[in-house]
């Protein structure tokens, strides 16, 4: 083995009770080489990183198989202090940091730099006291070297999201012997300029010499920043090739291991004037980084509308309100009836189903299987999956239904799962969506709230329940209202596209309108009045 | 102000029905002040050692039974040799220490297996462990142990009796050092030692031990990512908390004077607990000051209160059922608030996964 190489995994294969997730991966990064690691959700991504990091999970499921070198020498990984050991440093999806530390205490956790007293001189090294002085010092300077301005000891709890991706590279840059920085989806909880900073923080940390292993959905970022790719698929390594002989569309197509077919523009001109479903007159919602400042739009009958705008103007506000789960006035008519505001019983009863864009907060019971979680919903709501015991006035599950349901959904939308009793936690983004689309139809609704139906997943499940929302809209006649960060997507599925600035709405606009007047909408300057 | 109030609203509340309570009561204030220093003395080390487990993520450690049992062992042997004094107590305490590091690593491990239920599990640890105990000192005594000293064992020498007089070590700490402040008698070494406790504990929240209690207590998966052994630093902490209880219950006794063989250590982690709630503690957040205020002022309720059903009711046991209805009302509310809290701040933490791309661009 030679040096050349700051880390290398060599014929990495892994099993979850019997079910293959990782088959014999290869992957070697350089010193100074951004690495980017790129596939689908439940490609085994997560997994290699799991193992990367000696996480508990791996070793309570019977270890891997393979062998990991770090800098020329065979590291057996067993445990997070192992890998710290052994250089790896890791930047976490969920973030791992304790939000009553400060900073410098979550930057040195577990490695402060202590001073002896008198009693550590009895009873051992715990008992040293902290050297405060050296942790704050210690974390300004990783600070720096990230650019970043925070002070060091500002408590963490409150700060914004972007700042605690910041602390958590720092944390990893201040370990004296980090030679390779994982960083498992560092950018999808990021705003664009907090985004295109942490690149930037990237490429200077690369040039000091450190290995970086990039994992990233956003291919642009990919593309924009990696020297090599290497792309992954169902527990196989497709190809590592170096940036420069590859292009985008190629690394798409090796990730989901068939043709993407471009979504198109909806059929435009299409007949949607069965009158009017929803009417929302003067909505103000109360929606923290999201307020909606009366907003008026009505969507009619079968239409899909678009609500689009950048973030922070109040688009995902309006589903939420309307939906009963932030506090919020102005009036709601659906169907005719005027529906009461901060009720989302009421909502759900009038037949409006919310796809939440907060999946794993609002939209799931994480630790309930899959069936339960598809059927729950309408369990409430519409008393189905429920039967009668004799003549007695109480209705108990009926399982049986229920996982004839999850069965039907399970194939209908290819949710990759062990079975409708895996609990949904253990399910990849783009499948935990797919069974937050399987409670919505599930919910039979007239109106479809559907917030970000496409963040954090991948591209292939992004098509596929796109496609499946849009076959909603189609064949069960459904109406839906989606909201989306990402233009083009709704450009290629809405009949009508709303957007929205500082609260309200500032233009209602065809799909087909030239994106300068999106532009101009999205800034403000009005194009054409709401309706 | 009005913020402050709030999130101190348990000791206010607790402060304003003192002062209500003295007002009814009547009672002679040097008699209510003499009783209430005592009392403090004799508890404070008890409560105290409440406060390691909840910083370190544990809850409320009704498991502190099992500390009090230990002192109590200490207590006997040290009454069945007769030490006197000072030599007794110490002798009390040396040998208790041992069988709380046991109880407080078993209870640890325990524990350990039980995450997410730990305060259920320990007051249950804490009634096995007095089954033990009492097959222990009731039966084992005399039979298989072979004892006999009439003065704390029962007639027909096997067990011990149910209330043993501690004539040797009474008093032993309280009247070490002897001081009076306007006819109040002041029990000073009780009151230096719970001093220092304080002062240890501040600064073992200044070691890397502390700053490793703290971080478990937050967060128990971030805090083995960073390397932290979890599972060892929550046994050390029921160690912890185990040991100071043996000694707190060796101090709480001495005052007595008399001990409930068999009831002394059940009733200590129910008032302890409700104590350090009242002073405004909660089940994942304690302090010092919570824990001698909160002290204060459940012992001032203790003390005012069966004059205040006398004065109210005519009947003095009133007071006495309002006591242990706040007692045990008051615990019941915490873990309720607990279980509360914890469900909001999942929908919170959730909310800011949301709130997450939301940053920056204006919101007006």
């Amino acid at each position: 083995m030679d040096n050349k190489w700051v880390l290398q995994i060599q014929n990495v294969s892994k099993e979850y009770g019997g079910n293959s997730v990782l088959k014999g991966v290869n992957l070697s990064v350089k010193p100074g080489e951004i690495h980017a690691l790129v596939g689908e959700n439940g490609a085994g991504k997560s997994t290699l990183m799991n193992i990367l990091f000696g996480m508990p999970v791996i070793h309570e499921t019977g270890g891997f198989e393979g062998e990991i070198w770090l800098n020329g020498k065979k590291a057996g990984i067993e445990s997070p202090k192992n890998a710290m050991e052994a250089g790896i440093g890791m930047v976490h999806q969920e973030f791992m940091l304790l939000p009553g530390f400060s900073v410098a205490e979550n930057v040195k956790l577990n490695r402060e730099p202590t001073k002896s007293n008198w009693f550590s001189k009895i009873s051992g090294k715990k008992l040293e006291t902290l050297d405060l002085h050296k942790m704050g010092a210690d974390t300004r300077r990783a600070l720096d070297r990230i650019e970043m301005t925070i002070d060091e000891w500002l408590p963490l709890v409150g700060m914004p999201v972007g700042h605690r991706q910041f602390v958590e590279i720092a944390r990893e840059i201040d370990k004296a012997d980090l030679s390779v920085l994982v960083l498992d989806e560092p950018t999808a909880v990021l705003t664009e300029t907090e985004a295109s900073n942490l690149l930037s923080v990237l490429k200077k940390l690369a040039e000091s010499g450190i290995g970086v292993l990039f994992i990233s959905h956003r291919l642009e970022e990919v593309y924009e920043i990696a020297d090599t790719v290497t792309v992954l698929r169902d527990g196989e390594m497709i190809a590592t090739m170096p940036k420069t002989e590859t292009k985008l569309e190629t690394i798409a197509e090796m990730m989901v291991g068939r043709k993407i077919k471009r979504l198109g523009t909806a059929e435009s001109g299409r007949a949607t004037d069965d009158g009017d479903i929803l009417e929302i007159t003067d909505l103000c919602v109360d929606m923290p980084g999201e307020y909606v400042n009366g907003a008026n739009i009505t969507v009619r009958r079968g239409e899909i509308l678009g609500i689009g705008g950048l973030a922070g103007h109040g688009k995902l506000g309006i589903a939420n309100g309307i939906m009963g789960l932030y506090p919020s006035s102005g009036t709601l008519i659906c169907d005719g009836e005027e529906i009461p505001l901060n009720n989302a019983q009421s909502s759900l009863e009038a037949g409006l189903v919310f796809l939440s864009e907060d999946r794993r907060g609002v939209g799931l019971l994480l630790d309930e299987s899959i069936e339960d979680n598809i059927a729950l919903a309408s369990m409430i709501s519409k008393k189905n999956f429920l039967k009668r015991v004799g003549p007695l006035p109480i209705s108990v599950l009926d399982r049986k239904s229920i996982r004839e349901h999850a069965d039907k959904m399970i194939s209908l939308l290819e949710i990759k799962c062990t079975g409708p009793q895996q609990s949904v936690r253990r399910l990849s983004g783009g499948n935990q969506q797919k069974v937050c689309v399987a409670k919505a139809i599930t919910m039979d609704p007239q109106v479809l709230l559907v917030s970000e139906p496409t963040r954090g997943i991948d591209v292939g499940a992004k098509e596929r329940v796109l496609s499946m929302i849009k076959k909603l809209n189609r064949e069960k006649g459904i109406t839906v209202v989606m909201i989306s960060s990402e233009l083009q997507e709704l450009r290629s599925m809405c009949d009508r596209i709303a957007i929205m600035y500082k609260g309200t709405i500032c233009g209602v606009l065809d799909p087909d309108a030239p994106d300068a007047e999106f532009g101009f909408c999205m800034a403000g300057k009005g194009g054409i009045p709401s309706d | 102000m009005k913020e402050r109030i709030r999130q101190n609203a348990v000791p206010v509340l607790f402060l304003c029905m003192c002062i209500l309570g003295l007002l009814i009561s009547g009672q002679n204030l040097r008699y209510v002040t003499q009783e209430l220093i005592s009392r403090l003395a004799r508890n404070w080390f008890l409560v105290l050692s409440l406060i390691i487990p909840v910083t370190a993520g544990l809850g409320l450690n009704f498991a502190i039974v099992l500390g009090a049992m230990a002192g109590q062992v200490g207590l006997i042997v040290a009454t069945h040799y007769k030490l006197p004094g000072l030599a007794g107590l110490i002798t009390a305490v040396v040998l208790s220490i041992p069988i709380a590091v046991v109880l407080g690593i078993s209870a640890g491990h325990v524990l350990n297996k039980a995450r997410g239920r730990e305060m259920i599990t320990s007051m249950m640890l804490g009634f096995a462990a007095n089954g033990i105990y009492q097959l222990v000192f009731l039966f084992m005594v005399g039979t298989v142990f072979p004892v006999k000293n009439p003065q704390i064992m029962l007639d027909n020498g096997v067990g011990l009796r149910g209330t043993i007089e501690l004539k040797y070590c009474k008093y032993a700490l309280d009247d070490l050092i002897r001081m009076k402040l306007f006819g109040i008698h002041i029990p000073l070494a009780p009151i230096i030692v719970v001093i220092l406790l304080c002062l240890g504990i501040r600064w073992l929240y200044q070691t890397k031990l502390g700053q490793e209690l703290r971080a478990v207590g937050q967060d128990m998966g971030v805090a083995s990512v960073a390397g932290i052994n979890v599972d060892r630093t929550r046994i050390t902490a029921m160690v912890m908390s185990t040991v100071l209880a043996a000694i707190g219950q060796v101090i709480f006794l001495q005052n007595m004077g008399t001990m409930n063989t068999f009831n002394s250590h059940e009733q200590i982690g129910t008032v302890a607990i409700a104590s350090l709630l009242v002073g405004g503690a909660t089940v994942s957040r304690a302090t010092v000051g919570q824990a001698l205020i909160g002290t204060l002022l459940f012992q001032l309720l203790f003390i005012i209160s069966p004059a205040a059903g006398q004065r109210l009711m005519g009947n003095a046991q009133i007071g006495e059922y309002f006591r242990v209805f706040i007692g045990y009302g008051i615990i019941g509310t915490a873990l309720l608030i607990h279980s509360w809290e914890r469900a909001t701040s999942q929908r919170s933490a959730s909310r800011q996964t949301r709130g997450k791309t939301l940053e920056g661009t204006g919101n007006n």
